[in-house]
């Protein structure tokens, strides 16, 4: 069994250097096995929406990602819910999308997201404009979510925009990205993570993880590859409401994988919505034990009230409690802290 | 036209060979095209490019071609217009999210360059595409692109 709080190389040798100011960032390069979750967007300009759904996560989750218009429908925007959550105090994984914005919209939005205090950014190509609530509208994809990746690095580390102009303050951001070791062409799919780690992705999370073994092929090659050691994998975990739900979810949600046995054990169970919990719970516990996975990524859809459960009864966390609003001590209460040192409680305090 | 493209990828290192031959007939031209002028030439060497390209590879024309790192699979038929490998969205049996009657061109793209000699290309980051390019011929910018390159025209010191 691999232990996550200690003997991982990359403990001693990444802590030196952090590229951002992110909890999440410091979590994984501590060694601790990370949790973060997706949080819906609403679809109503009142604030009060965004902080209700990040507090079902109050202190099982180490970031929450903030999607951009997934599956092509139109909600609040992602750089609009990261910077709400991080006027709290909250760390939040951006998600940028390729679809709907030209490399000068997609590079002043990340300037912009890191001035409001964004931390995290996950570049993604996204869905095809047919899935979504306007079939109509025109698919932008001026760059792909691996050139994304490129120029980001490239705000950050080279201080330049991709036209050469200088940036005085950069972005300081942790960069991932997205892969789907479930879909086809398999074999390239290890090499298509060393082409995003050698466009500057730092952290991974990924598509639903229904198939173990498969999952394990994968990271077995990637390891082969030495690509364990540059980058952090956040396999995506999520229940299933029913065998109806997974079903359907196979045949329209474009790059998910269910197994046919997946299926078959909902189909079995008195309590279908239980039993997917249950094989989220085990699929986390089992995810945990496969070297090179950092921590996971859960999408809970509809069912983000259940995912403290699902954290807690997974045992992940052991005795850690991630950051939430009101977990900081006061400084007063803080003997480590002097007073006059007091903000700058804000960032990268692990619990 | 969709079955040739197909075909093409299916016989990558023959079309390879192909490629590797008339590569350097293009660029031994290169004094010709630099006497005709590159913008004269642009036209007539664009359309034959084009009208072959199209048959083989549907080519859109980006001016950067790169099926040589795309297993000869032209990455400009993907609906995301993908030059780095396949997006997460690719069906069970190959097939492209967007338009599920065809073939994914990333799983093509794999298969093809596993053929070819040179398939290790397809492991190289693409940069965006330069969208000013759109329309204009691939052959005579790498053929320009190596005259430029050439030592004695370096030494020239070609500041016009
Ligand atoms: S990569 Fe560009 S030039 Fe090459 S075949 Fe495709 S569209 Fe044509």
């Amino acid at each position: 069994m691999i232990n996550h709080e200690a003997g991982d190389d990359r403990r001693v040798t990444a802590t030196a250097s952090f590229s951002s100011a992110s909890r999440l960032e410091r979590t994984l390069k501590a060694g601790y096995f990370a949790v973060t979750s997706e949080l819906a967007p609403p679809d109503s300009a009142n604030p009060e929406d965004v902080y209700a759904r990040a507090r079902v996560f109050d202190g099982y989750v180490d970031s929450m990602n903030a999607t951009d218009g997934s599956g092509a429908n139109c909600h609040m925007s992602s750089v609009a819910m990261c910077a709400l959550l991080s006027r709290i105090g909250y760390d939040t994984v951006m998600q940028v999308s390729c679809r709907d914005r030209n490399r000068i919209a997609l590079q002043g939005d990340v300037v912009g997201a890191a001035a409001l205090g964004v931390n995290n950014i996950l570049c993604l190509t996204g869905d095809g404009v047919q899935v979504g609530d306007h079939p109509e509208a025109k698919p932008v994809f001026d760059l792909d979510s691996m050139s994304l990746l490129e120029v980001i690095a490239g705000l950050r580390d080279k201080q330049m925009f991709v036209s050469g102009r200088k940036i005085t303050d950069p972005p300081r951001v942790f960069l991932g990205a997205a892969e789907n070791p479930f879909v086809p062409p398999l074999d390239f799919r290890p090499y298509r993570l060393a082409k995003k780690i050698a466009a500057g992705a730092q952290f991974f999370q990924m598509q639903y993880c229904f198939d173990l073994p498969r999952f394990a092929t994968f990271m077995a090659r990637s390891r082969d590859l030495g690509l364990l050691e540059k980058c952090f994998i956040l396999p995506g975990v999520g229940p299933l409401a029913s065998a109806r739900a997974a079903n359907w979810m196979r045949h329209h949600v474009p790059g998910v994988h269910i197994p046919d046995a997946v299926i078959k054990r909902l189909e079995g169970a008195q309590d279908q919505k239980q039993e997917g919990r249950q094989i989220c719970i085990e699929m986390i516990q089992q995810l945990r034990e496969i070297q090179g996975v950092s921590g996971v990524h859960i999408m809970a859809h509809r069912q983000e009230s259940a995912v403290a459960e699902i954290i807690e009864k997974s045992g992940v966390l052991r005795e850690r409690q991630p950051w939430f609003p009101g977990s900081d001590p006061l400084p007063e209460e803080r003997h480590d802290v002097q007073r006059d040192h007091s903000l700058s409680f804000c960032t990268g305090r692990l619990s | 036209m969709y079955s040739i493209r197909r075909w093409v990828v299916r016989h990558a290192r023959s079309v390879e060979t192909a490629y590797r031959m008339f590569e350097p007939v293009v660029i031994k031209l290169a004094p010709f095209w630099n006497w005709v002028g590159y913008q004269r030439a642009e036209k007539p060497v664009g359309q034959v490019e084009k009208l072959s390209k199209e048959l083989l590879f549907d080519c859109k024309m980006c001016g950067q071609c790169v099926l040589s790192a795309t297993g000869m699979s032209c990455p400009m038929n993907c609906p995301k217009s993908m030059r780095n490998g396949p997006c997460g969205g690719v069906l069970q049996n190959g097939h492209c999210e967007v338009l599920p009657d065809k073939r994914c061109v990333w799983v093509d793209a794999w298969e093809g360059s596993q053929k070819m000699q040179g398939g290790d290309q397809i492991h190289a980051v693409q940069l965006p595409v330069d969208h000013r390019l759109q329309g204009s011929s691939s052959w005579l910018r790498v053929a320009r692109k190596s005259s430029d390159d050439a030592p004695h025209n370096n030494q020239e010191g070609r500041d016009d």
